[in-house]
């Protein structure tokens, strides 16, 4: 018998009792689809976590000046500025992992338009913001380096500010706005980007230049930045040698000491959002485990029907070696037989896993992922289950006597 | 030239020699075959006859390779089959030796043409020649307007001529049969004998087990057993079953008159 015909006797055997296969398949079934539900669900967690670092620009490190202590308290970083106008320059031009980098400041204030108020995050920057922040704009455009130098009362809103001042089908580019009672200029709107990933209204901010925001909304400290500088790298294998760089060049710059703590603080946007990807890793490995176990369940559903099986067909099994049919034959026949069954269910298990998949993720409005690799593993690992669970009855099934098979009732 | 041997001194197809088989019973050994010596010559015609438990369906299973004898040897032709492994006996069953059974133990829900061709399909016989050769056996059965029925939409005497046609597929040198017609009416019990008179006619060595004096005129050759020994061994002319050939035609012929 070549496999062909193994495999056609095999198929109908069980094409015999369509209903018992079916509900013996169902275990297979319903742990592929498990697996691949579940592994297709984290990674399309996975993917929102990295969306939402994505969002805040690529390759960023944050730099924020150092911290106060007053009778013991520390203020937390950013309390007392120690990073300076100058230092910005130098990390521009002398590091050359960095490809941008720009000043941050912002505060809360109320903002007008003709007939509606919004009180929102007014961020003072450079035109290099843009960049940074991987942000582009939507209507307009952005302000300028010369409008940094004159101190233009120019602003570009986020989208949730043209929303709440203007409604969200109107174009504001042209309008002006009151910031602190100050008239600006609309002259463009950043696109939608939406929540951060610590939940927050990304769009819900509007962006002025650093000069005019010293001037007009807080009052500078002159040589001193008063919020922080935001950094990209070249390439996200750059920034844990940005980091070092900038570490050596603030110190340098700071003139601390060799046992000096830092005057500043940096972050790794990079490494936080590996971390946070590698917990989600972790609960997909724990969610398909769990699925697995629901395969072996099956698996074992498998090995006790085949038992019935060979048991109910003893005499079909005499029959057959009474005209000549070998052990082997015999096994092969119910192993085939066995793994028809598994197989078939994972296949049907990979549709089903990828249906649920889907409609979970658009549940949650995340990206659905299918991972072809878990797809191929999880109907090898469902052929795997069929020839473990199914050598223990072929076997049994091979060994019996002919004579005793042939006089079985 | 090997025939005209064989005219002068028949050629011995199976031999048994002192064969013993004894079954253990927990602690009870029951023997069923006690130093049975036998010579089979090709072309016999043998009714092996006896009340039950007289150790007949052992000697049949021997016989038919599906059962090891205790001691004593066993030749098929010049191989000693007496201790060969399973695979070899499987291949001897495929090849040499035809079984019909009293029961047909035919596979259920499955035709007739691939009934017969399952003894092919174990034999490695290719896909075309395969439907051939099982096709031609079920024509020499008459059956040949029946490959595509189901075996349980069939009467007993058709299943059991289903059962011929697998049996001498394989083209074998020795058809066994376990009470052939121990299920069938009269009618079609000689419908039975004649066609394994046929086969008988062609050269193979059939062997049958009956109970049925009636079915044992039609052979040349009686074997009576008696607690696991050969009692009785005679010769006879045997009684023709069939007077016209094909078994059809002979039906329709019967109820004409």
């Amino acid at each position: 018998m070549n496999p062909a015909q193994t495999f056609r006797v095999a198929s109908r055997a069980l094409l015999r009792n369509k209903m018992r296969s079916f509900l013996t398949t169902l275990g297979v079934i319903i742990g592929v689809a498990a697996v691949i539900a579940m592994v297709a669900i984290g990674e399309g967690a996975k993917a929102r976590v990295m969306d939402s670092f994505a969002s805040m620009g690529s390759n960023l490190l944050i730099v924020m000046s150092g911290t106060t202590t007053r009778g013991g308290a520390f203020g937390g970083f950013g309390s007392m500025p120690t990073l300076t106008w100058d230092d910005l320059k130098a990390i521009q031009a002398e590091v050359p992992t960095v490809r941008n980098a720009v000043a941050i400041m912002q505060t809360t204030t109320q903002v007008l338009s003709e007939d509606q108020n919004w009180t929102t995050m007014v961020v003072g920057s450079a035109p290099e913001f843009f960049e940074v922040r991987d942000w582009p704009l939507a209507r307009g455009s952005g302000f300028s380096q010369s409008d940094v130098e004159g101190g233009n009362k120019v602003v570009v809103l986020g989208q949730t500010v043209v929303d709440k001042l203007f409604g969200s089908y109107a174009d504001p580019v042209g309008q002006s706005v009151r910031i602190k009672n100050v008239p600006f200029q609309v002259i463009g709107v950043l696109s939608k980007k939406g929540q951060s990933q610590m939940g927050q209204d990304n769009d819900d901010t509007l962006i002025i230049p650093q000069t005019t925001f010293q001037a007009k909304i807080r009052g500078g400290l002159q040589k001193y930045i008063q919020g922080i500088i935001m950094v990209s790298a070249v390439s996200s294998d750059d920034t844990p040698r940005a980091q070092t760089q900038i570490t050596d060049l603030l110190r340098d710059r700071h003139h601390l000491s060799v046992d000096a703590d830092n005057d500043f603080s940096i972050r790794n946007l990079t490494e936080l959002a590996s971390a946070m990807q590698a917990g989600v890793s972790t609960l997909t490995t724990l969610l398909a485990s769990i699925a697995a176990v629901s395969l072996l369940v099956g698996g074992i559903g498998i090995m006790n029907i085949m038992l019935v099986s060979v048991t109910e067909r003893t005499r079909e099994i005499g029959i057959r070696m009474a005209v000549g049919a070998k052990p082997r034959h015999i096994l092969a026949q119910f192993l085939v037989e066995a793994l028809v069954l598994s197989v078939s269910g994972g296949m049907i298990g990979v549709g089903l896993g990828l249906f649920a998949g889907q409609r979970l993720a658009s549940a949650f409005g995340w990206p659905m992922l299918i991972r072809l690799d878990i797809v191929l593993i999880s109907v090898v690992f469902s052929a795997v289950v069929g020839v473990v669970f199914g050598l223990y009855p072929a076997r049994k099934a091979s060994r019996l006597d002919p004579i005793d098979a042939l006089r079985f009732e | 030239m090997r025939k005209g041997i064989a005219m002068t001194a028949p050629e011995a197809i199976l031999r048994f020699e002192n064969i013993t088989k004894i079954y253990q019973m927990g602690d009870v050994s029951v023997p069923a075959l006690q130093e049975v010596s036998l010579t089979v010559t090709a072309g016999d015609f043998v009714a092996v006859m006896g009340a039950s438990g007289s150790g007949k369906s052992t000697l049949m299973n021997i016989l038919g390779c599906l059962d090891r004898p205790t001691s004593g040897r066993y030749f098929l032709g010049d191989q000693d089959v007496s201790s060969l492994d399973r695979n070899a006996l499987a291949e001897i069953r495929n090849h040499t030796i035809g079984f019909v059974f009293q029961n047909f133990n035919l596979l259920n829900r499955t035709t007739a043409l691939e009934n017969v061709e399952l003894p092919l399909l174990y034999g490695g016989v290719p896909n075309r020649e395969r439907q051939t050769r099982a096709r031609e056996a079920l024509e020499r059965v008459g059956l040949g307007d029946r490959i595509r029925h189901y075996s349980n939409q069939m009467s007993g005497g058709q299943q059991q001529r289903v059962a011929i046609a697998r049996a001498l597929v394989s083209r074998p040198k020795i058809i066994l049969a376990d009470e052939p017609t121990g299920n069938l009416d009269s009618r079609t019990s000689l419908e039975i004998m004649a066609l394994l008179q046929d086969l008988d006619q062609t050269g193979i060595t059939v062997i049958i087990v009956t109970h049925s004096p009636e079915v044992a005129a039609y052979v040349s050759r009686v074997l009576f057993m008696k607690d696991g020994r050969i009692i009785s061994d005679r010769r006879q002319e045997p009684q023709k079953a069939r007077m016209e050939a094909p078994a059809q035609p002979t039906a329709r012929g019967e109820s004409a008159l």
